[in-house]
């Protein structure tokens, strides 16, 4: 099982709605954030073209904040789905300065805290909160090794990439472009 | 039961995330680590709302955590407004309920008018104090003089307060200052108006034109799914937008038009349309009146006439309706919601009425639905006195198109200078911040200090609060029942909106303060009942449900009696004009004296040196509303000034630096507003989001962040037809260095 | 014109508007964990090699700096963390890919051997010193049996500890100006030179100053050969390390770098130095001096010019 996400930048109108409903949902603190949007506008008035992302935590099959974090707070769930323990971790930042995404932030509990996918909707059989109140429905979300799943379904139809694929850590968020 | 204490656990780390800060005690705290956590479905209490943080009242439910508190908003899967999904202002709903800035207890002037003195008061005082007020009113100048603005779920109980009182003056910015011309225009072409929800059919049209609407950036909620869908089916946008909006990202075209000739492309569309023979002919021969005088009016508004006032290349013009006609009837040419610009807006939205006519969308699928709403039978009520006066007797002649009442009017005929027909002598203000709501706000200003009484009810402290002599907490939606929704869609639905909690404070419902009100005022036989509940469980068993049944669902939606959500395709329809048809000339704007088909007339430039402010919306809020709300903040927490990069250069200004912006009467912003250079705007306006720049002290988060585009709407060009404040008529100048603060006249 | 922009969200405090997780206390570590790891190598290496009597203040006298340089170090790296009562969960788990966990690791053993190196050398220090109880005394007899043994301990974690210090920097793919293999000898270099210089400062005799003065300039040459190969690794290689090579080529870190750390910190005390081999009277110490503090600022340059340093995208 590899869970995936795609993000629609066709379709998605930066309403950071997922940022809210993930902050409600997951209580993250008002002040921090797990997931965040962008905005790119290329060209010259009139000639213009915009890209609009939501942004989180890759859940990189190679990922670096796995590899540096000295204790194993940082680790692999089922799914491939990047997690920390919160008391596993003791909060020396390594996993932080090793995201090229800047995904992970320190919890004003102390931990490190980022995006779960919402592991603990997804076992319920619901989708994370995000994918969930998204209005635009321009968040897919599902596995990777599951041919049907609407993220296999949606990649397969369209184009995609992943962000600074170059960095190597292998993302599984995608974006339809 | 282990799946049960595991999320026991993670609720409460969450809530200890919220209230304390890191350290060792905290650290010692078991986490329950998430991914090992089981279950959270079923053992929450949930309860069914629908949200009032703008119009669109999607319905949802607020669940709360093991502890009791509010943990979260999440939308009605049965909903049609929403589909399960809220906007963000919607899923941050729980922020203005956990304000710590709301209004707390009743308050009384005790200082000058707008200097904030105020002391604490019981509800009984209060509501006596106003009482008093409202007789003497009566009394001096008759019941007329007392007026009423409302937004939102409040005008159900303050607007029979009013009619019992005798005053029928009950006026809702969002008329004249918004959605007012829009109406109208299609009252009276089709007899029927748009609604809210907009009947937009954009799930299924193949062919969306926007002009000026920036859907995605305001977060209509059904709209935005729906024009998502249709991104999703292949249909074509059209955008129409000086600014390339998060729309015009989104669009097969985009049409760069030069701000306030609108009507200029729209008469050329209409040109192209009927010349090319796009219209649809049997349409337009079964339905539409006046079809031969328009085509003649528009004889000569070619695209290349529209080019030379546009600027919009003929050819993109010519493209743009040709993909309109191909896409008939299943093309909307959207109406638009705040749409008082230039002061000619009933005309130009006439123009897309008439523009939808001849491509046959109303009524027809992927154009404008056939809406259904439930009418809930009303409690058997007393009549309620006829007024001797009304709003139309304020200025007898003006705005003879009106179909609703014009705020504006209301606020001018508070000012003796204006020699009203007869002196508007207090207000009662409720749900909406007048100040930052309607242009001009000297004037308002003005209004408010010849008031014998002006009361806010609101949630929040605002502008309007200060300026107040009574202030009234009203508890938040969360806090509170109020009316069954029962707004218009594609099929009948109610909606239930129940208290999630207690009320915060001494924060009361609107229903309680009318009806207490009502008592000091020997008025309470129009309000019969002492819970608001009782009238809802009364109304729901009269339509065969219950209260308890809907707190259950939340949602009630019926079937539709007839399959006629489109028209059928001979099917003869009675138009509820006065000629029975789709009036594209109007004899009846005729007969006021008004012209009976759109024109194009050019409106004033910026002068040099100066920019068109434009103003818009950002998603993740509505304006006071939102405010201050601690989790939409955190999205936006101020507005920014787009400026394109040429004009930028010549005032060599850079990203995040904060200037002042000055208009054409010497208004100076109040606060500096950040610059944000981008190709997104044209060279000839620069544009702000609508909404910051709060000088209401008591709203700790958003005062002074960023700057208030109403404060520098000091001309309001005013529509003849209906009142309509026009503000896209103001433009600005950059102040890099503010002089030291000047006197406040 | 080319904009991004973040609409929403990303105000996380410590991550935004650009990294600042880590703040003096991963330098300050860094740098004392260096300059134990220096002190603590050249003890072994003289001991090993039998020169420990022409180096008495190398062998006897600068490890006694050691276990204090390394539980500052270590105290520094715990008020890094943030959730601080989980401390000892570095030590219940032993993960080879995390350089942190190394380091943790290679602290757990090298500063119980300065310890010992440091309680066999007492007597020498303090010549009335008696450890009483007779474990003890036992205890000291063992390890002075196996004190070759333990100088090539000593040897191989110092060496561990020294590169670690910029390893824990290089692993960081995500931060441009860090992801150098480069780092890690750079830093071992920089914590010997500073090792040197601390022995240099501490040596009475003559001779091991003029030993330690002709080592530290070999490792300044090292070391600005190891920064020069840097820079040209860097600007030879992608446009986000040429970005990461700018902040120190024009960038906001150019000044600070230049001056503190390669002038002040190895060109003038080079220059000291050879003065002093030419037999002009210069102050071994004033050089000395200047290394620590190039060294001090090579770590705290990096780390924070290392967090400026992003991906672009």
């Amino acid at each position: 099982m590899r869970y995936a996400m795609a993000v629609d930048t066709k379709k998605c109108v930066g309403c950071s709605d997922c940022v809210v409903a993930c902050q409600t949902e997951n209580k993250v603190p008002v002040g921090y954030c797990r997931d965040w949007i962008v905005e790119v506008t290329d060209g010259t008035y009139p000639q213009l073209e915009m890209e609009i992302r939501s942004e989180r935590c890759n859940h990189c099959e190679n990922a670096p904040c796995v590899r540096c974090c000295p204790t194993g707070a940082s680790h692999f769930a089922e799914g491939g789905i990047v997690l920390v323990t919160p008391n596993q971790c003791i909060g020396c930042g390594a996993c932080i300065a090793s995201c090229p995404y800047d995904a992970r932030f320190p919890h004003p509990d102390g931990h490190v805290d980022k995006c779960t996918f919402c592991i603990h909707r997804i076992k319920n059989g619901l989708k994370p909160a995000c994918a969930a109140v998204c209005p635009t429905k321009c968040i897919y979300f599902g596995d990777l090794d599951d041919p049907n799943s609407e993220v296999s379904v949606i990649l397969k139809k369209r184009k995609s990439k992943t962000l600074i694929p170059e960095a190597g850590t292998v993302p599984h968020l995608y974006f339809l472009i | 039961m282990t799946n049960r204490r595991d999320f026991i656990r993670i609720t409460a780390y969450g809530a200890g995330a919220f209230a304390m800060s890191g350290g060792f005690l905290q650290a010692v705290k078991a986490f329950s680590s998430p991914e090992k956590s089981g279950a959270l479905k079923v053992d929450l209490t949930r309860t069914p709302t629908y949200c009032e943080i703008c119009f669109w009242k999607c319905a949802g439910w607020v669940y709360k955590s093991e502890d009791g508190k509010i943990w979260k908003i999440i939308g009605n899967d049965e909903d049609q407004h929403c589909n399960g999904r809220f906007c963000p202002r919607g899923t941050g709903g729980i922020g203005m309920y956990a304000d710590e800035d709301r209004l707390k207890t009743p308050l009384i002037r005790t200082g000058e008018r707008g200097k904030q003195v105020f002391r604490e008061a019981g509800w009984d005082e209060a509501l006596e104090y106003i009482a008093s007020r409202m007789k003497t009113i009566k009394a001096n100048h008759g019941a007329e003089s007392l007026a009423l603005f409302t937004h939102g779920s409040g005008s159900s109980y303050f607007t029979p307060l009013l009619k019992a009182f005798g005053s029928e003056n009950i006026a809702e910015p969002s008329y004249a200052q918004c959605r007012g011309p829009r109406d109208d225009a299609f009252l009276w072409t089709f007899g029927e108006e748009v609604y809210s929800p907009e009947i937009t059919d954009i799930r299924d049209t193949k062919c969306l034109v926007l002009i000026g609407s920036h859907i995605g950036e305001n977060m209509h909620n059904g709209q935005v799914q729906e024009m998502s869908d249709a991104i999703d089916k292949g249909a074509t946008i059209i955008t129409v937008d000086p600014r390339f909006s998060t729309a015009a990202g989104k669009s097969k075209y985009w049409l760069p038009i030069k701000p306030s000739t609108d009507i200029a492309l729209l008469l050329s569309w209409i040109h192209e349309i009927i010349y090319n023979e796009y219209y649809d002919k049997k349409y337009v021969e079964r339905y539409c009146l006046g079809f031969e005088q328009l085509r003649e009016h528009v004889k000569t508004f070619t695209p290349e006439w529209a080019y030379g006032i546009t600027t919009l290349a003929p050819d993109l013009i010519r493209k743009t309706a040709r993909e309109m006609a191909d896409a008939s009837p299943a093309v909307i040419v959207h109406p638009g919601r705040h749409v008082t610009w230039y002061g000619d807006d009933t005309q130009r939205t006439r123009a897309i009425a008439i523009l939808n006519a001849l491509l046959g969308s109303w009524g027809r699928r992927g154009g404008f639905y056939r809406p259904v709403r439930i009418t809930l039978p009303s409690h058997p009520m007393p009549e309620f006195p006829v007024p001797g006066k009304t709003w139309t007797d304020l200025f007898p002649g003006q705005y003879g198109a009106a179909t609703g009442v014009v705020s504006n009017a209301m606020i001018d005929a508070s000012i003796p200078g204006n020699n009203p027909g007869y002196p508007i002598k207090g207000w009662i203000v409720n749900g909406t911040n007048l100040i930052n709501t309607i242009p001009n706000q000297a004037n308002t200003l003005n209004a408010i200090q010849n008031l014998d009484l002006l009361v806010a009810i609101d949630t929040m402290p605002a502008e309007i609060t200060g300026w107040a002599d009574v202030v009234l907490p009203e508890c938040t939606y969360l806090e509170r029942y109020d009316t069954l929704r029962t707004g218009p869609h594609r099929k009948p639905a109610i909606a239930l909106r129940m208290p999630a909690t207690e009320p915060l404070y001494d924060s009361k419902p609107g229903y309680w303060i009318a009806r207490e009100l009502s008592k000091k005022l020997g008025l309470e036989n129009y309000f019969p009942y002492e819970k608001q509940e009782e009238i809802l469980d009364w109304q729901l068993k009269q339509i065969g449900s219950s209260l308890d049944e809907m707190k259950k669902t939340g949602v009630k939606t019926f079937e539709r009696e007839a399959d006629d959500l489109y028209y059928a395709p001979d099917e003869e329809v009675a138009f509820a004009t006065d000629s029975g048809k789709i009036e594209l000339y109007s004899a009846a704007f005729e007969g006021l004296g008004f012209d009976p088909l759109p024109k194009y007339t050019p409106h004033e430039e910026p002068p040099d040196g100066f920019y068109r402010l434009i103003y818009g919306r950002a998603p993740m809020h509505t304006f006071g509303r939102t405010a201050n709300n601690a989790y939409l903040t955190d999205l936006m927490d101020e507005n920014t000034v787009w400026i394109n990069p040429k004009i930028a250069k010549i005032w060599d200004l850079a990203n995040d630096q904060y200037i002042w912006l000055q208009n054409q009467d010497g208004v100076t912003s109040e606060f500096p507003i950040k610059v944000r250079i981008t190709e997104r705007i044209r060279w000839d306006s620069v544009y702000m989001v609508h909404g910051f720049g709060h000088a209401q002290k008591q709203m700790k988060r958003c005062y002074g962040r960023g700057a208030s585009d109403t404060q520098l709407i000091t001309r309001a060009l005013v529509d003849p037809l209906m009142g309509g404040t026009g503000m896209r008529g103001n433009f600005v100048t950059i102040v890099t260095e503010k002089a030291e603060k000047e006197v406040a006249s | 014109m080319r904009e991004e922009i973040i609409v929403s969200g990303r105000m996380n405090p410590m991550v935004d508007p650009h990294l600042q997780i880590w703040h003096w206390q991963i330098p300050l570590y860094l740098f004392l964990g260096g300059l134990a790891a220096g002190i603590l190598f050249f003890a072994a290496l003289f001991y090993i090699n039998g020169k420990e009597k022409d180096n008495p203040a190398a062998v006897k006298l600068a490890p006694f700096l050691t276990p204090i340089l390394l539980i500052f170090g270590l105290i520094a790296l715990f008020f890094d963390l943030r959730h601080k009562a989980f401390f000892w969960q570095l030590y219940t788990n032993i993960k080879l890919q995390s350089p942190m966990s190394w380091g943790a690791w290679t602290l757990m053993v090298i500063t119980p051997v300065s310890f010992i190196w440091c309680a066999l050398h007492i007597k020498e220090l303090l010549p009335k010193w008696d450890w009483k109880y007779d474990w003890l005394k036992a205890l000291e007899t063992f390890f002075n049996r196996y004190k070759k043994a333990l100088a090539w301990v000593m040897l191989i974690y110092s060496v561990i500890l020294g590169i670690y210090t910029g390893i824990l920097l290089s692993a960081f793919n995500a931060r441009p100006l860090w992801n150098t293999s480069i780092l890690g000898p750079l830093f071992l270099a920089s914590g010997m030179s500073a090792g040197a210089a601390a022995i240099l400062i501490l040596s009475r005799s003559k001779e091991e100053k003029r030993r330690f003065a002709i080592i530290d300039l070999i490792i300044i040459g090292i070391e600005l050969f190891l920064i020069v190969h840097m820079f040209m690794g860097f600007l030879a290689s992608t446009q986000v390390q040429i970005e990461a090579a700018r902040l120190f080529l024009g960038g906001p870190y150019t000044m600070s770098f230049w001056i503190f750390v390669v002038i002040i910190g190895m060109i003038v005390p080079a220059v000291l130095e050879i003065l002093e081999l030419r037999k002009f009277h210069v102050p071994a110490v004033v050089a000395a001096i200047l290394v620590l503090f190039g060294s001090v600022m090579l770590r705290f340059i990096i780390v924070y010019a290392g967090q400026a340093s992003r991906w672009l995208y």
